[in-house]
């Protein structure tokens, strides 16, 4: 059952692929200026003095530029199926291998953050809708308030303060493989996973309190008193797993979100992930770059919520049915 | 031997706007081994109250604030939640109205079932498990083996009060309060999901509180029976002579509204009052035919009537001959 909704639901992201990839494709048609001599690196001057007629002409065939608009899109696409994205005009290396390159700092970040906020979210949020109005419940109000109203980018510029400048116990920037030495890994994801957990954590607390409130007042778990359980087992097995339910489906939009990379946060820290190498090649007018960047992000966002829809699958026996 | 004995029950909420509301007004009534109570009355007169009282698993609102609930010679209501989490779903039991939402729908029943035996009997998954179908079996459940693995929206109402019936006498409790079991089932459910009930509680000697405002279906199933109107007792007795010749006029009433074929439909005229501002002397009056200026200025009190012997009480001032007619 689980299987054929698993296949189901994978087919059922085809039409948002298919919408993802006419506006990523669409993106090269919208930039302003001449593809030919973007390709080519040119940024300014006159032409004539920089790229003969010869050369112009090669990368018009290359490019296809002048094909039909849909034929050109059939072409972009089966070459991006199989994995070819394109080659960088800056770097003069696949886009793909460029992307793969960054794709673990991200990862790494997204889920070092992940880890941090929930296991920050899911005892403050539970504990605050448990013991609503105790001190457990100001505290995770004081986190949810703070995660929310401060910008990520002020936390960071006040943690890089605190621990990088004023006390000097963690680098500032930068990022280090954990193959080469793990202990640095961990000294620089530190202050960016702090960030963005805090951020995931104070969405993920609200979340849990409502809806841990709200399934306290059900029958059933009435019927799990009655049954003479103690609260451990009436709140982290019966409330627990029904509560979970809702909350996969807000862990997963914040988890693809993740998975993307923060713009912000990976700039701001010099951490090089995806979202970094995005602002740098927007910067850099790298546009196949660009381009594969987002279809990449896209992707992910695309898939993490798929996982998202299955685990609810998994965790709700009533859904394989409907 | 009473197993159950309570005494001067006395419930109040605390409201919202900071008032109290008394949802069960010094009630007493006892429960023998193996004996069947009714307890009967419109809704809001305090019946769920009181039986969520017994097990103690009353909102955070509402408090206990005086009387005795004496179970097998203890007093349950000065028992700590440890202490009552040992008497819950082992030695006391209790099902509900609502059989859609009582279950969890993230659980199997057959785990839901089981639990309670490593809950409280602290068997391992095995033994649990094979106990749990053996009760799906007793509360006649077809195809127990295939039951376990199932989760509760692939039943039916009926089939999942019978899942709420295995939970509850799985442990084999000495008592059983059953809240409006049948109220949500259909008429033709209601007569096997009532059988079951009464044919467990025959074999297992339960003693069973049996809360319904259906008074046929009381009639059919009590020994005794309990009249609830506004947070109090009206009247008790035994079933059989209840029935024939009810003495409080408010239980005369609410026989008289049971639709019979051939006669004319007489409900109780007017309405039940807000708890928050009960009548003064006794609470039936101003719906009562038979009010004098007594019952709205004394509140009566529960007592045993003339003749005794029968065990009849009632609290009115001039309670009915028996037979329907004015003393």
């Amino acid at each position: 059952m689980l299987i054929r909704y698993s296949i189901r639901r994978l087919l059922e992201t085809i039409p948002t692929l298919f919408i993802i990839s006419v506006i990523v494709f669409s993106l090269v048609l919208l930039i302003p200026g001449d593809r030919v001599l973007v390709m080519l690196g040119y940024s300014g001057g006159d032409i004539a003095d920089v790229i003969s007629k010869e050369v112009y002409a090669a990368m018009e065939i290359r490019l296809g530029v002048n094909d039909p608009i849909p034929l050109q899109y059939v072409r972009w696409l089966g070459r991006a199926l199989q994995g070819d994205l394109g080659t960088s005009p800056l770097h003069a290396i696949p886009v793909m291998d460029i992307i793969l390159a960054r794709l673990p700092a991200t990862i790494y970040l997204a889920l070092a953050s992940i880890i941090l906020g929930t296991l920050i979210a899911i005892p403050l949020g539970v504990a605050a809708a448990v013991k609503q109005n105790t001190w457990v419940d100001h505290l995770a109000n004081g986190v949810v308030l703070f995660g929310l109203v401060t910008p990520g980018f002020w936390v960071a510029l006040m943690l890089v303060l605190l621990f990088g400048v004023y006390l000097g116990w963690l680098p500032t920037f930068g990022y280090t493989a954990p193959q080469d030495d793990f202990v640095e890994f961990l000294r620089h994801i530190t202050l960016p996973t702090i960030v963005l957990a805090l951020d995931f954590a104070s969405n993920v607390i609200r979340f849990i309190r409502t809806d841990f409130i709200e399934q306290m007042r059900e029958d059933y778990v009435r019927t799990a008193r009655a049954k003479g359980l103690s609260e451990r087992l009436v709140i982290w097995k019966h409330i627990f797993k029904n509560s979970m339910l809702a909350t996969v489906t807000v862990l997963g939009f914040d988890i693809s979100r993740l998975m993307g990379g923060s713009t912000v946060i990976e700039s701001l820290f010099a951490y090089p992930g995806i979202s970094f190498l995005l602002l740098q090649s927007i910067f850099n007018r790298d546009f196949a770059t660009v381009q594969g960047v987002v279809i990449f992000i896209a992707l992910m966002v695309v898939f993490m919520n798929y996982l998202a829809d299955i685990l609810y699958a998994l965790l709700n026996p009533r859904i394989r049915y409907e | 031997m009473a197993i159950l004995d309570v005494q001067n029950l006395t419930v109040d909420f605390l409201l919202d706007d900071g008032g109290t509301l008394r949802a069960v007004d010094g009630t007493s009534f006892t429960i023998d081994s193996g004996e069947v109570l009714g307890l009967v009355g419109e809704s809001g007169s305090g019946k769920s109250v009181t039986a969520l009282s017994i097990m103690r698993l009353l909102d955070s609102q509402a408090d206990i604030t005086a009387g005795r609930i004496i179970f097998d010679g203890e007093d349950l209501a000065q028992k700590s939640e440890a202490e009552m989490r040992t008497i819950r779903g082992q030695r006391i039991s209790m099902i509900f109205q609502e059989p859609m939402t009582s279950l969890n729908p993230a659980y199997t029943v057959g785990d839901q079932v089981s639990e309670v035996f490593r809950q409280h009997l602290h068997m391992g998954f095995g033994e649990s498990k094979r106990r749990a179908i053996e009760m799906f079996e007793r509360v006649k459940i077809p195809r127990a083996k295939d039951t376990y693995g199932k989760f509760p929206h692939e039943f039916s109402g009926g089939m999942r009060q019978r899942v709420m019936i295995a939970i509850a006498l799985a442990c084999g409790p000495d008592l059983l309060i059953a809240d409006e079991p049948t109220t949500a089932l259909d008429v033709t459910i209601q007569a096997q999901v009532l059988s079951v009930i009464q044919d467990l509680q025959h074999d297992m000697g339960l003693a069973l509180l049996f809360i319904s405002h259906d008074l046929e279906v009381v009639a059919q199933m009590c020994d005794k029976v309990a009249v609830m109107y506004g947070a109090r007792l009206m009247e008790v007795g035994e079933s059989t002579s209840l029935f024939a010749g009810p003495r409080h006029p408010y239980t005369d009433g609410l026989l008289r509204s049971i639709p019979r074929r051939g006669q004319p439909l007489t409900p109780i005229a007017g309405t039940i009052f807000d708890l928050r501002s009960p009548p003064d002397g006794c609470r039936f009056h101003p719906r009562c035919p038979y009010a004098e200026d007594r019952c709205r200025r004394e509140t009566p009190e529960l007592r045993a009537l003339e003749p005794a012997g029968d065990g009849r009480l009632a609290a009115c001032h001039f309670p009915l001959a028996g037979a329907g007619a004015k003393a």
